[in-house]
C-alpha cells in the first residue's frame, strides 16, 4: 500500500478499493513502528489523523473528492497547525500550540487531505543535515549512520521510507533540494511568491519558500496544485493566474534547451556524481534536448552573500522569541534583560545564536556597507546571470549536492563544511526563482539528486522536465531495503 | 577577519543572548572562519550596481482599510508564560 503514489492512491481512493482510513491507519503504524529509528516526526497526529480520514471516506462517498482528499500527508513541523504543536525544532517552542493556522496547511485541510504528524526539521531551518534539532537527529533510510539532509530532513526521511506518500519542506538556502537529493526523492522549491508564507514560522523572509517532496516529478505537481496561489494575508504572495502543474507534465522534450553551468562542476563535486549526472545529460540529449554550456560568473561568492542576508534576516525575524509572549522563559529572571536574554539563550541552540549574532554583526553599523550591503549588490548579479543564461535556455541542470549523505556528527563541529553543501542549491534562493531536485542515480549505494532550475514561475517546466527523465528511468522507484 | 572577545560579547548583548567565557572562546574561530568566507565578497567589484533586497521586484501591495482582524486577546495569551487579566507579565521594569 505504501509503495503507490498520489496519482495511484487517488485511483483507488475514488475506486473504494481502499479508504482513506485504512491507508491513513497503515501510514500511522508505519510511523509508530520506524520512530524509534529514524526520529523522522516530532509530532505523530493519531487521532486528527483519523478523524480527517472518516471526514475524508465521506467526502469521496458523496462525489466531492478533491486531488487530496484522503491522501495522508506529513508537514515539516515549521508550518503553523492550529491547536497542534508547532514546534520548529526548538525548545524555544516545544510548548507552543499555535493559536492559527497556516494558508499552507488550511488549504490542505480544505482539500481534505489527512495530516500524519508534525516532521522533524533542523532548529529554525538552520542546518543541512537536521542535527540541529532540539528533537536530535533524523536518520537517513538508506544508511541510518548517515544524514538525511536538511533542514527538511524529517519531511524527506518520512517519504524515502515510505511513511507518507509526499511531505512538504521549506527551502531558504536549499533545505527542499539538498534533502531531496540525499534520501532519494523528488522536492521543488517554486518560485519566490508561489506559495503563502502566512503562519510559516520565518527565518529568512526574503528567500524562504515552501514546496512539496515526494516519490515523483507527477506527484509533486498533484501537491504543488493545493499549496500554490495568491494569498492576501502574504503581502509577498504573488498575485497571477491559477496555474495547473499537472498540465505540461506530457509535453516531449525534443527541442528541450538546457544549460549546464561549468561552476557547479568544480573540484569540490564528488566526480562519481558528475559521472551520474552526465549520464543523466546523456539522456536528455537522446531524447531530443540539446545541451548548452552556460556561464553563472558569480556563483562562488553566492555562499559569502547568503551567509550575511539569511543570517541578518533571521537576526531580525528572531528577535520575536523574548520569553514574554509565547515559548520558552527561563526561571526566575532578575529583571527585564535577564529575562530576554536568558530565555534566548536557553531556548535557542547553538547554531540558531551563531546565525543571530552573525546577523546582528552584519548589520551593525560600522560593516552595514561592506556586509550587508555588499551582499545585496551581489545578489542583484547572480539574479542577473540567471536572467542572462534563461536568454539562451530553457533550463538549467546541475548537481543538488557536492556529495551523497554525510556521516551524522561528521560536519556538525565545521560550520562552514556544512555551509558548503548548499554550494549549488543557495544561488537560486538569492535569485527567488524555481528548482527541484530528482533523483538521477546512486554512487556507494547513496543516492544523488539532479537538480533542475527553471525561470520565474517555470515550475510547470520543470515537473514537465522532471517527469519525462521519470518515464525513462526508475531511480524514483528506488527503495531503501529496511523500509520496503 | 577576527572578532575579539569584546566584539562578540558585545553583538551578544545586542542581540539579548547571554553567552559564557567559554562560549566566547569557541565562538571566536568559528565566527571568524564565517567572516573570512564572506571577505570573499570582496573579491567582486560591485560598483554601480543596486542593492537588491527582494528577488521579485514586485511594489509592495496596497489594501483596503478595512478591518479583517478580530480581537482574540484571550486566545493568544492562553499560550503566554505568564499572563492575566489581559497583562503579560515580566520582572519589575521601573521602581
Amino acid at each position: 500500500m505504501h509503495n503507490h503514489t498520489i496519482a495511484t492512491l487517488r485511483k483507488m481512493l475514488d475506486a473504494k478499493e481502499i479508504s482513506s482510513v485504512e491507508l491513513t491507519q497503515h501510514y500511522l503504524k508505519r510511523i509508530h513502528q520506524y520512530q524509534s529509528s529514524l526520529n523522522a516526526f516530532i509530532t505523530i497526529c493519531d487521532e486528527t489523523a483519523i478523524a480527517q480520514a472518516v471526514e475524508a471516506d465521506q467526502r469521496i462517498h458523496q462525489g466531492n473528492a478533491q486531488a487530496l482528499t484522503g491522501i495522508p500527508l506529513a508537514q515539516k513541523d515549521i508550518f503553523c497547525t492550529k491547536g497542534i504543536k508547532t514546534s520548529c525544532g526548538s525548545k524555544m517552542l516545544d510548548n507552543f500550540i499555535a493559536p492559527y493556522e497556516s494558508t499552507v496547511t488550511e488549504k490542505f485541510l480544505q482539500a481534505g487531505a489527512v495530516m500524519l504528524g508534525k516532521t522533524n526539521m533542523d532548529e529554525f531551518a538552520m542546518g543541512s543535515s537536521n542535527e540541529t534539532s532540539f528533537y536530535g537527529a533524523v536518520k537517513n533510510p538508506w544508511d541510518l549512520s548517515t544524514v538525511p539532509g536538511g533542514s527538511s530532513g524529517g519531511s524527506s526521511a518520512a517519504v524515502a521510507a515510505q511513511l507518507a506518500p509526499a511531505s512538504t519542506g521549506t527551502d531558504t538556502g536549499g533545505s527542499i533540494r539538498q534533502p531531496a537529493a540525499l534520501t532519494g526523492i523528488c522536492g521543488i522549491k517554486p518560485t519566490y511568491g508561489a506559495v503563502s508564507r502566512y503562519g510559516m514560522i520565518a527565518f529568512a523572509s526574503s528567500l524562504d519558500q515552501a514546496g512539496p517532496m515526494g516519490k515523483t516529478a507527477e506527484d509533486l505537481a498533484i501537491v504543488l496544485n493545493t499549496m500554490a496561489g495568491f494569498d492576501p494575508k502574504d503581502s509577498t504572495s504573488i498575485e497571477r493566474p491559477k496555474t495547473d502543474y499537472t498540465a505540461q507534465l506530457n509535453q516531449p522534450l525534443k527541442g528541450l534547451r538546457i544549460g549546464v553551468p561549468k561552476a557547479f562542476f568544480t573540484e569540490q563535486l564528488d566526480s562519481n556524481i558528475a559521472a551520474v549526472i552526465q549520464t543523466a545529460l546523456r539522456l536528455y540529449e537522446s531524447q531530443g534536448a540539446t545541451i548548452h554550456d552556460i556561464s553563472l560568473p558569480h556563483n562562488d561568492v553566492a555562499t559569502a552573500a547568503y551567509y550575511v542576508i539569511a543570517p541578518a534576516e533571521c537576526s531580525s525575524n528572531l528577535s520575536r522569541f523574548d520569553g514574554v509572549r509565547y515559548g520558552y522563559r527561563c526561571a526566575n529572571p532578575k529583571n527585564l534583560l535577564d529575562l530576554y536574554q536568558r530565555s534566548r539563550s536557553e531556548g535557542l541552540g547553538m547554531e540558531v545564536k551563531r546565525r543571530i549574532m552573525m546577523g546582528t554583526y552584519a548589520l551593525s553599523s560600522n560593516v552595514y556597507e561592506a556586509c550587508y550591503l555588499k551582499a545585496q549588490k551581489i545578489r542583484c548579479l547572480i539574479r542577473q546571470d540567471f536572467l542572462d543564461a534563461f536568454e539562451t535556455v530553457d533550463v538549467i541542470m546541475g548537481p543538488t549536492s557536492p556529495t551523497t549523505a554525510f556521516k551524522i556528527g561528521e560536519r556538525s563541529k565545521d560550520p562552514i563544511a556544512m555551509y558548503l553543501s548548499d554550494m549549488y542549491t543557495i544561488a537560486v534562493n538569492l535569485a527567488g526563482l524555481p528548482g527541484a531536485s530528482i533523483p538521477a542515480g546512486f554512487v556507494n549505494n547513496m543516492p544523488v539528486g539532479l537538480q533542475i532550475i527553471g525561470n520565474y514561475f517555470d515550475e510547470a517546466r520543470i515537473l514537465n522536465v522532471a517527469h519525462q527523465y521519470q518515464q525513462l528511468t526508475d531511480w524514483h522507484l528506488q527503495t531503501p531495503a529496511a523500509f520496503k | 577577519m577576527i572578532l575579539s572577545d569584546q566584539d562578540i560579547k558585545k553583538i551578544a548583548h545586542l542581540a539579548r543572548i547571554d553567552v559564557s567565557d567559554e562560549q566566547v572562546t569557541a565562538l571566536r574561530p568559528e565566527l571568524g572562519k564565517i567572516l573570512t568566507m564572506i571577505e570573499h565578497m570582496d573579491s567582486v567589484d560591485t560598483q554601480n550596481v543596486a542593492p537588491l533586497s527582494h528577488p521579485i521586484e514586485a511594489n509592495q501591495r496596497l489594501r483596503l482599510d478595512e478591518v479583517t482582524e478580530i480581537n482574540q486577546r484571550d486566545t493568544f495569551q492562553k499560550i503566554a508564560p505568564n499572563a492575566d487579566h489581559g497583562l503579560y507579565f515580566v520582572p519589575l521594569v521601573i521602581e
